[in-house]
């Protein structure tokens, strides 16, 4: 939250619409969420003069009001006017909350010009019964009569509600830096607050010693103040931290606060009279406690930087104060700290202790060295001014950090050619000047210096051409395309693959999901029908969704569940996606679920139902249509959690490449059915391409046989036998019927066998000749007999 | 002997006049054809006649033949057809019975929402590329710019496998990573890659643990940010329609800079304001940017050289947009009543 009142201390805004300048910012980077302005017009303090009751009512007065232009005549139905009061006077034309306008009115025969206010009628105070009963406002404060009440109201002041990214929190999310980015925007210069103290001879150096003995500590300076008097904070203090958020508590304590929200650095008071006459930063230990200022006890770890008094650590350094060491309101010296901490660790330190504070966001962010100098003479000289602190001479100092500031060198033609515009070199200063970033212009080259506040910005040009670019308006871009030659993109790899099996899929009926990769314990030990291992996460988000599948069938059994229990009928499903074992070993699947009417018409009695063979059939023309006709096989399996006589494995050029079956009804009573074939497998198998194959001319001789075989004996051995003794005049093999002799525990399988030459007419006996052929081999080879 | 014939004629005529059914034509016919019938009495009758009138009544007769056979013709025609009409009167159906109904596949919605834009890419010459969703913090941190420690870490709170080395992938932009690297001759590239991401968020109706991202790279030389608002100018045509106007404004990302988030005029009250733009007129549907020369410097390009851009979607968010949908949760749980809906052609914008 930014507050422009505060703004304006350090740059000329009085020109400025402030709704109209937030567009400005907004458009140049920073995301203006809300422009907060509370002030509401024709709104003046006023005095009741008279009050006399209304003579046509039981509850209404008729006051004469002073609002030193004039006396104006109000009716009020307030229980608690009276004359001598002050109040808030709404007067014609002022918009109160809820878009009541007050207007002149005649109120039972009595004129009326305006109106008295409530607080919560002003939006101040909440609306409520309590409220209400308070009746007006009745001023007790020293307030001029005629002036504006928003003055008296604290209503004049305009807020922005900022939604900065990440990377420009440090230089923006503090009043200072937010006056570099309007000053930029407007080409105007900044003025620092006055940072000006007297000091007193005595020295911090004789009371107190520093040291640093942690590479995450690289600066670190310490002051110190005497005498000061704890009270509460000046007026305007007090309602700027109020305006963006923070209780005001007393003067040393809003200071800090106020000193942050200036410059962006935080700073840390300790009572010297508890902290004794060393600082030493250091690591904190394993295993070492501190009370922190909210009273609890915190364990820390060497991963923590820690502020010592030499021995017991009194701050969680850039996190939270010690208990041990707090300014209370006896205390009398300040020892004042402004330092830099390593960003990363407070970061880790704020979330492992769940402190995510106004100061530990910052450290978090990183900071510039430049201002933590400015803010510890900022807070002495508020201290001076506020606090009646005496400064002492002197500063503890220690300074590892890498002043250096970044350079970048670069052609305006770089910066054009990156953002697709036609600057010269003097445009090119123009923006640079009211970047405010210092540089020189030799042989076309610019040497341009990053400020050390702009901590954002990398030395490269890209980083420049940003800057420029955000300032130059995007808005006032261009629009091209790229001039490159123009083709078609592709499927690369897989995904093609993956698109045309979804396609076909759909088109025979089934309907995509997506489901979650990560799943449940209890769905993790279902469908385990491979030797693999599946990955358990270290941090999951809930234990529900925390095991990568191996398989997608339990996904897919859940989404039917869902559909089921909201009574859809008829569900067909599919879902492609990658699976992951716990070697990180990625297969993508292909799950297929199917359960009711295929096709359906009750009314006709015309239902087909989903049964093993549908989804077999479904199977077939996905395989058929990738290429694969008589290259893959069904075979008999007991698969887990599935119908164990009704389950199968399916093999492409013998591979396993996947599973069908029914579910077994200890999982679902259901008749479900479900096939899980694994693409990267299918993704590996090469294909013979696409070639015409005329129909033969010459007549086919079609014979019938039937045989009766033990009821276990799969039809599709008996086919490759027939296959085999067949040859090459055997075209197509097909089962025509199938029924069972129960009392024998037999079946008969009956064959539909077409033979066909190509290049001439069979003859009756050549056909008959390989027919009996076959009968023969297969009573001999098969426990089979032929049917008469 | 000519009345004769005509007498006949007018004969046979009203004796057909007089038939009910097929049957009765047919007997009729038999009566007048047959051997013994008066047809062929008057073809005996022939022979006896001299040669001069020979010629001149055979060719009557014949007539006359020719004539019958096609009156009972007629007849036999005219009562099939009747017979024929009556039948398929009484075959008729009641066409607003309901239809037998053919299972509807319906892609997810999701994948309806990626096919559209993975067309409109195509059509602009970018492949579409996969990944894998098992990362290496390498590919999906540190080759983007986004070294270990780095804040942009916290935003994307990460399911690590193994501590800062392996994860589910945050982001697809690791699959652009890949690319680069991948291309032995630091070609030109144009490429997408729609996928799926993770991120450790509660799931509710805007946030979800998984979601979907298409992402987009184009690296090539002299390209200027201007070609990517050219590029997300025709995109955002073709996805929300030829009216459709855009803007970018400055953003950041750490594998791009400038960075931009780009924004499309509301569709829904064409830029008034609205409760779906939230009254601003635009609607943020992706962040882009030039790519970052640390990122082209980590997978082998120049940046002295090449320049490109990248982009990227939330397929949810465009989905949710473009369909009106309120919740994202929906995309997961597979409602085949809403789901089928899906399952149609959409107008060419």
């Amino acid at each position: 939250m930014i507050n422009l009142d505060w703004v304006k201390d350090y740059i000329d805004l009085s020109d400025q619409d402030l709704k109209e300048l937030a567009v400005k910012i907004t458009k140049a980077g920073i995301n203006i969420e809300k422009v907060i302005q509370n002030r509401l017009d024709n709104l003046v303090i006023g005095k009741v003069l008279t009050c006399k009751p209304h003579p046509d009512s039981d509850h209404l007065n008729i006051c004469e009001v002073d609002i030193k232009t004039q006396i104006i005549q109000i009716v009020c139905g307030a229980s608690n006017v009276k004359a001598g009061i002050k109040v808030i006077v709404a007067l014609p034309g002022c918009i109160l909350p809820g878009n009541f306008e007050i207007k002149k009115s005649n109120i039972r025969n009595q004129e009326s010009n305006g109106m008295i206010c409530a607080l919560f009628e002003l939006g101040i105070e909440e609306k409520n019964e309590e409220n209400y009963n308070k009746g007006i406002h009745v001023i007790t404060e020293d307030v001029k009569i005629g002036t504006d009440a928003n003055e008296y109201l604290n209503t004049n002041t305009t807020l922005y509600e900022l939604d900065i990214h990440k990377h420009r929190n440090n230089d923006c999310y503090y009043h200072i830096g937010f006056a570099y980015e309007i000053a930029c925007i407007l080409n105007r210069k900044v003025v620092l607050p006055n940072d000006n103290y007297q000091e007193i001879p005595q020295n911090i150096n004789d009371l107190m010693t520093l040291e640093v003995i942690t590479p995450k500590c690289p600066y670190y300076l310490g002051k110190m103040v005497k005498d000061i008097q704890i009270k509460p904070s000046p007026d305007f203090i007090q309602k700027r931290l109020m305006s963006v958020g923070l209780r005001p508590i007393n003067n040393v304590v809003d200071i800090s606060n106020y000193v942050m929200l200036e410059y962006g650095q935080p700073l840390h008071f300790f009572d010297y009279a508890k902290l004794g006459n060393k600082v030493l930063v250091r690591d904190a230990k394993n295993q070492e406690k501190i009370t922190t200022l909210d009273k609890q006890q915190r364990v820390l770890n060497e991963n923590d930087i820690v502020v010592t008094n030499g021995s017991v650590p009194v701050c969680v350094a850039g996190v939270m104060g010690g208990e041990n060491t707090e300014v209370d309101e006896n205390t009398q010296t300040i020892f004042i700290e402004s330092a830099i901490f390593d960003s990363v660790s407070i970061r880790t330190t704020a979330n492992k202790l769940n402190l995510p504070s106004e100061a530990s966001i910052r450290y978090g962010k990183g900071l510039s060295y430049e201002y933590t100098n400015k803010a510890i003479n900022r807070a002495c000289h508020l201290l001076e001014k506020y606090a009646n602190a005496k400064v002492l001479s002197g500063k503890l100092v220690y300074d590892k950090i890498d002043k250096t500031l970044k350079h970048v060198q670069f052609k305006t033609s770089q910066i054009n050619s990156l953002l697709g515009i036609t600057l010269s070199d003097v445009d090119v200063e123009t923006e640079l000047n009211r970047l405010d970033f210092k540089y020189t212009l030799q042989d076309g080259i610019f040497d341009c210096e990053i400020p050390a506040r702009r901590l954002d910005i990398d030395p490269n040009i890209n980083d420049i051409a940003e800057e420029i670019g955000r300032l130059y308006g995007y808005h006032n871009l261009k629009s091209t395309l790229p001039s490159i030659p123009t083709r078609r993109g592709v499927y690369v790899k897989d995904v093609k693959l993956r698109k045309q099996i979804s396609k076909r899929l759909r088109t025979l009926g089934l309907n995509e999901t997506k489901t979650y990769t990560l799943i449940s314990p209890s769905m993790a030990k279902l469908f385990r029908y491979e030797d693999k291992n599946q990955i358990t996460l270290p941090n999951p988000m809930s234990i529900d969704k925390s095991i990568i599948r191996t398989t997608l069938l339990p996904s897919l059994l859940k989404v039917y569940e869902y559909n089921k229990a909201r009574k859809v009928p008829d569900i067909f499903l599919y879902e492609i996606a990658k699976t992951y074992d716990v070697n990180y070993q990625e297969e993508s699947k292909i799950a297929i679920l199917m359960q009711g009417n295929y096709i359906q018409n009750s009314w006709l009695h015309n239902n087909v139902k989903c049964d093993f063979f549908l989804i077999k059939g479904i199977i077939e023309n996905i395989l058929d249509y990738l290429g694969f006709k008589n290259r893959y096989t069904f075979i008999k399996e007991s698969i887990p959690d599935f119908h164990p006589g009704i389950s199968a494995k399916i093999l492409l050029d013998r591979e396993k490449i996947g599973v069908v079956g029914k579910i077994h009804p200890q999982h679902n009573q259901d008749d479900i059915f479900m096939c899980e074939l694994s693409m990267s497998k299918i993704y590996n198998k090469s294909i013979k391409p696409l070639k015409y194959k005329e129909t033969s001319k010459f007549p086919q001789i079609i014979k019938d046989v039937a045989f009766v075989v033990d009821k276990n004996t799969q039809s599709e051995d008996i086919k490759r036998q027939i296959q085999k003794f067949g040859g090459r005049l055997l075209t197509n093999i097909e089962v025509f019927d199938v029924y069972e002799l129960k009392e024998e525990n037999k079946k008969s399988i009956a064959f539909k066998l077409t033979f066909q030459d190509p290049s001439r007419t069979l003859t009756e006996e050549e056909v008959l000749n390989i027919f009996n052929k076959i009968i023969i081999d297969i009573e001999n080879n098969l426990d089979a007999k032929l049917r008469n | 002997m000519q009345s004769n014939l005509e007498n006949l004629k007018i004969e046979i005529q009203n004796a057909l006049k007089n038939t009910s059914c097929l049957q009765d034509v047919i007997d009729l016919k038999g009566k007048y054809l047959s051997k013994k019938g008066p047809i062929n009495e008057l073809t005996q009758h022939l022979k006896n006649l001299p040669v001069e009138d020979k010629k001149e009544f055979g060719k009557l007769l014949n007539g006359l033949k020719t004539e019958v056979n096609s009156l009972f013709d007629e007849k036999i025609n005219y009562y099939n057809t009747l017979a024929l009409n009556q039948k398929l009167a009484a075959e008729s159906i009641d066409v607003t019975l309901p239809a037998t109904k053919i299972s509807v596949g319906a892609p997810s919605i999701l994948e309806h929402l990626i096919e559209e834009v993975e067309e409109v890419f195509m059509s602009m010459g970018y492949d579409v590329v996969d990944g894998p969703e098992i990362e290496e913090d390498k590919y999906n941190f540190e080759l983007l710019n986004i070294p270990k420690g780095h804040p942009a870490r916290d935003a994307q709170d990460t399911f690590y496998i193994e501590d800062e080395k392996i994860l589910l992938r945050s982001q697809t932009s690791p699959v652009q990573i890949r690319t680069m690297l991948a291309s032995t001759n630091k070609e030109p590239i144009r490429m997408i890659c729609p996928g799926k991401t993770y991120r450790r968020d509660a799931d509710d109706a805007t946030h979800s643990h998984q979601f979907m991202q298409i992402e987009g790279l184009l690296v090539d030389k002299n390209i200027s940010l201007s070609d990517l608002k050219g590029t997300f100018d025709v995109i955002a045509k073709k996805l929300f329609g030829e009216n459709t106007k855009t803007r970018f404004r400055p953003s950041y990302y750490q594998f791009t800079e400038p960075s931009v988030e780009t924004d499309i005029s509301c569709f829904s009250c064409q830029g008034k304001g609205c409760s779906l733009c939230k009254n601003t007129g635009w609607i943020t549907v992706s962040g882009a940017g030039m790519v970052h020369p640390n990122v082209l410097k980590n997978c082998g390009y120049d940046p002295k050289e090449y320049s490109g851009f990248a982009f990227g979607f939330g397929a949810e968010r465009l989905a949710m947009l473009k369909y009106g949908i309120s919740d994202c949760r929906v995309f997961y749980q597979t409602d085949l009543r809403e789901v089928k809906t899906f399952d149609r052609r959409e107008e060419a914008k």
